[in-house]
């Protein structure tokens, strides 16, 4: 079904994917296995299961991810209200502790699902899937995911969405893309977030920010947002609203999307050990991807 | 701190393949990890024991190999080497790229002891 995480790895066909058969012997008599499974399959496998259910509900869901207070929920407080009476939305938050932002999303009108990972400093697809037990995905047509405030973990972890949206603040200084490059790399979409403080912090340049991105092969869209203010956040309810529309022309044709970033590593690694050079299986899981 | 959660799948991951091979130990689990893939082996070694203490993999050697960055250019078809913040075609300096290698994070093999016959 899926070359991504090794789930496709049964009894019945591993002898196939297993040097030298079911076992190769060591010369001390110990058993070689070769398993070429992403470290993260359980993972995931569950991520995979909650974009399926995503896509039978017709949701779109979009993994929001930035660093601690480079204005993720501020952002959504304001998507929430432009977007009001359009697009039915709904927001799983991911926090150490509390459930402020989760009462700030509610007191705009929409449900939210508070996680707190207590020590944990990402979202994973297992807590995702147990908050979706806790929404009710018929009445949503995008669910936005609130990652954990980090550029480092949380690029690690598919969660079942189908896009990522990276913020970059204004105070946090233009390189941040070339410090955390696994991070943005992972982006199908970078906001530079709180636009209006460019006139006071004239040492962030915005196109310093977008070559640091462009440093990482990266061809996605780069927007200036300002959460303050009316119509500075324009860029980005196109391009949610954009998704969407692609996300429903998607499921019509019964096919589902990942995040760009994301490639099919031990499919790449299985075709190496054969010796065969074939074309990767580099399918990027749809090819409609970016228009 | 996400290396100790990746161990701790590893483990998981470890133990299950062990289980069906009727193994009585793990001796030696070989990863792949490139260096876009968010984890660093040092944290990894250092949580490993951790998450391993009890279980089949216990005394088990942990090999890491670092995947080299590669990419290909979509303008230009060439190949070459990159840096984990600069992912450009050195050949003609383009940014539309596609990563080959280097952001793998998989367990490739195990050496497992197996009962005498």
């Amino acid at each position: 079904m899926c070359e991504t995480c090794g789930c496709n790895i049964t009894p019945g066909n591993e002898h196939l994917v297993r040097a030298g058969g079911q076992h190769a012997t060591t010369a001390d008599g110990r058993a070689a296995v070769s398993v070429l499974q992403s470290l993260l399959s359980e993972n995931d496998r569950a991520a995979m299961h909650n974009r399926e259910h995503f896509d039978r509900h017709d949701v779109l869901a979009i993994n929001v991810m930035s660093s601690p207070g480079a204005g993720k929920t501020s952002l959504l407080e304001q998507t929430i209200e432009a977007l009001q009476g359009q697009v039915r939305i709904a927001v799983i938050e991911g926090d150490l502790e509390t459930e402020n932002d989760a009462e700030r999303i509610r007191a705009k009108g929409v449900p939210a699902v508070q996680i707190t990972t207590g020590s944990a400093c990402h979202l994973d697809a297992h807590m995702v899937h147990d908050a979706l037990h806790r929404l009710d995905l018929d009445e949503i047509d995008v669910l936005f995911i609130e990652n954990v405030g980090n550029l480092v973990c949380p690029a690690s972890f598919d969660l079942g969405q189908h896009r990522n949206v990276t913020l970059l603040s204004v105070p946090e200084g233009d390189d941040k893309p070339a410090k955390y490059p696994v991070m943005f790399r992972v982006a199908d979409l970078v906001l530079c977030t709180k636009s209006d403080l460019l006139s006071v912090l004239p040492e962030f340049s915005v196109t310093r920010a977008e070559t640091y991105l462009r440093n990482l092969a990266s061809t996605v869209p780069f927007e200036c947002v300002s959460a303050r203010g009316d119509g500075a956040i324009q860029a980005w309810l196109n391009w949610v609203c954009d998704e969407l529309a692609a996300q429903r022309s998607r499921l019509e044709l019964g096919r589902t999307t990942r995040p760009s970033g994301s490639t099919d590593t031990t499919a790449r690694f299985r075709a190496d050990e054969d010796g065969v050079h074939h074309h990767h299986h580099h399918h990027h899981h749809d090819s409609d991807h970016k228009v | 701190m996400h290396e100790l959660s990746i161990c701790q799948a590893l483990i998981e991951q470890v133990t299950r393949i062990a289980a069906e091979h009727g193994a009585t130990g793990v001796e030696r689990i070989g990863l792949r990890i490139g260096p876009l893939a968010g984890v660093e082996a040092p944290l990894l070694r250092h949580a490993f024991p951790l998450a391993a203490t009890g279980t089949l993999a216990e005394t088990a050697e942990l090999v890491i190999e670092t995947a080299a960055i590669r990419v290909v250019c979509t303008d230009c078809g060439a190949e070459s080497q990159a840096l984990v913040n600069r992912l450009l075609c050195a050949a003609c300096g383009s940014y539309k790229t596609r990563l080959i290698s280097g952001d793998e994070l998989l367990l490739a093999n195990l050496e497992l002891t197996l009962p005498d016959p």
